[in-house]
């Protein structure tokens, strides 16, 4: 369905994938980028070491690290700490604003609602899943983006089972800001840049049509004109992927090509 | 100077069916896992749990032990669903109130505080708001235009947590990058124990840790348990990792085979 998942200069989809989501964090400055998941992770410590250097990364636990750690690294493997976020303190941060996550969604929706409770109803779920953890709290507080590395109309829904993650069409009047950046899947990059806020296809990754996406959706998604490639991987940011952020591939365990 | 030093089987004497227990730690780390054990092997039942959950959630509820769980999430970390917990949740057979997990921070605090309730954000235009009837939004005196969540204090009878190091008077310290919400779970709570990886004497305590980390001061503490390896199979940093097969086995076993095995560990 997603045809050749390699591009004619061997660049994956996990690496587009990767340079995705590090386009997520363009531009957001000096805040913390909190990453979900493996390919967002390498993402995140991509847009650090190039376009968005000001970004506050994490080890993944209770240190902010000075230079991005590659992904998979043990808590004995060497890091320069520049500072402390216990969740605690996390809490305290995100309350304040200076954050951007991209969580994974089980289910996210036309509106950019994400739930990442329970299939079915709440009372008595057909599947529990985490719980809500901190959605809500993100999405009335700081941007938030997801990633859902399995693109399907069993993850992109009509309506989500139970809002986690607040979208467009729930929007508190007391949120402190409501922005949902961008959805990555391993088929493209949406976002709500629609007069409703309906989700919209930004770009799709190399070899992926409309029509495999839109097949893979449960609602109709939002396309202007002509719909854009993914951009490649520039060859510093495949040797940043490949040798510095990456080097054991763990990107390949969670998009196949 | 009191000397707080007691023993699983005298702290799971003090509770009774039906209390409201505060578990310490968070996911899969750092979970006070003797005096589960111990809660395990009483006829205490009926409980209600507040707690940032993993196994500790998972066991009592698959022993029957659960009424009510108060929760942002549940999971073991490395396995990201708690199979018993889930397993709960999807047979009805215990009531939930699910909320953000800094709600429940808010709602430690506010306990902590002694307030009915705190305002936050967390909670608006999510269906947290939906499933828990009970909760309220309150209007800004300051500015009508600001309705927030009004997070009700969550008081607990008991709160059980599990430091690194502690003394006999029942002073707490940790050594580890993250000391959760221990601190807020034991002031929530009319009564607090800890357990501990070591107990030291006070002119110790600062031999392997700064001041800072010295969290848990004994006026939030009622008992202290000397229990090395008591977070096992949850993490003990720095004192251990998670023990991943352990945890693998308790995840992937009927709990009918596991729990015998497991009570009888140590």
């Amino acid at each position: 369905m997603v045809g050749d998942g390699l591009t004619g200069n061997g660049v994956t989809r996990a690496e587009v994938c990767a340079v995705a989501c590090a386009e997520a964090w363009r531009g957001d400055g000096e805040i913390v980028a909190s990453p979900i998941g493996t390919v967002p992770t390498i993402g995140a410590r991509l847009a650090a070491l190039t376009f968005s250097p000001d970004l506050v990364l994490t080890d993944g636990d209770a240190l902010m690290t000075a230079e991005p750690l590659p992904v998979g690294v043990g808590a004995d493997y060497p890091r320069v700490v520049e500072g402390w976020l216990p969740f605690g303190k996390m809490f305290d941060l995100l309350w304040w604003g200076r954050r951007h996550v991209m969580m994974g969604a089980t289910q996210v929706d036309r509106f950019g609602n994400q739930n990442i409770a329970c299939i079915g109803p709440w009372q008595k779920p057909k599947a529990m899943l985490l719980g809500v953890r901190g959605a809500p709290g993100n999405t009335v507080n700081h941007t938030t983006s997801y990633w859902v590395p399995n693109h399907s109309p069993r993850a992109f829904v009509e309506k989500v089972d139970f809002v986690s993650g607040v979208g467009y069409d729930r929007v508190p009047a007391s949120a402190a800001v409501h922005e949902i950046r961008v959805v990555v899947s391993n088929l493209g990059v949406f976002d709500f840049e629609t007069p409703d806020h309906a989700m919209r296809v930004r770009s799709l990754h190399p070899g992926v049509s409309l029509d495999d996406v839109q097949g893979a959706t449960g609602f109709p998604l939002a396309v202007d004109g002509d719909v854009a490639e993914s951009r490649l991987p520039t060859d510093e940011e495949l040797r940043l992927i490949r040798e510095v952020i990456d080097p054991q591939g763990m990107r390949d365990a969670e998009v196949r090509s | 100077m009191a000397d707080k030093r007691t023993t699983e089987a005298e702290v799971v004497a003090e509770l009774r069916d039906g209390m409201t227990i505060g578990i310490g730690g968070w996911g899969s780390r750092r979970k006070p896992m003797t005096i589960i054990r111990e809660i395990l092997r009483s006829p205490v039942r009926d409980l209600t749990l507040v707690s940032y959950g993993g196994p500790d959630v998972g066991m009592l509820c698959a022993a029957g032990k659960v009424r009510k769980v108060v929760y942002g999430f549940v999971s073991l970390d490395s396995i990201p669903l708690e199979p018993h917990f889930r397993a709960a949740r999807q047979s009805g057979t215990i009531e939930a109130m699910e909320i953000d997990e800094g709600m429940l921070q808010w709602g430690l605090r506010a306990a902590a505080m002694r307030v009915s309730f705190l305002p936050c954000r967390a909670g608006l235009g999510s269906s947290v708001m939906e499933v828990n009837p009970g909760l309220k939004t309150v209007r800004s005196p300051y500015d009508e235009s600001e309705e927030l969540v009004a997070m009700p204090a969550l008081p607990l009878d008991v709160a059980l947590i599990h430091a690194n190091r502690a003394d006999a008077r029942g002073n707490g310290q940790y050594l580890g990058p993250d000391w959760f919400f221990d601190d807020l779970f034991c002031m929530a709570a009319t009564q607090a124990f800890m357990s501990c990886e070591r107990i030291v004497d006070t002119a110790d305590l600062l031999k392997e840790g700064s001041e800072q980390t010295l969290k848990i001061n004994r006026m939030m503490t009622h008992g202290v348990i000397e229990a090395p390896g008591g977070a096992r199979f949850t993490s003990c940093a720095p004192d251990y990792a998670r023990d991943e097969a352990l945890q693998k086995e308790y995840a992937t076993t009927p709990w009918e085979e596991f729990g015998p095995k497991w009570l009888e560990m140590a």
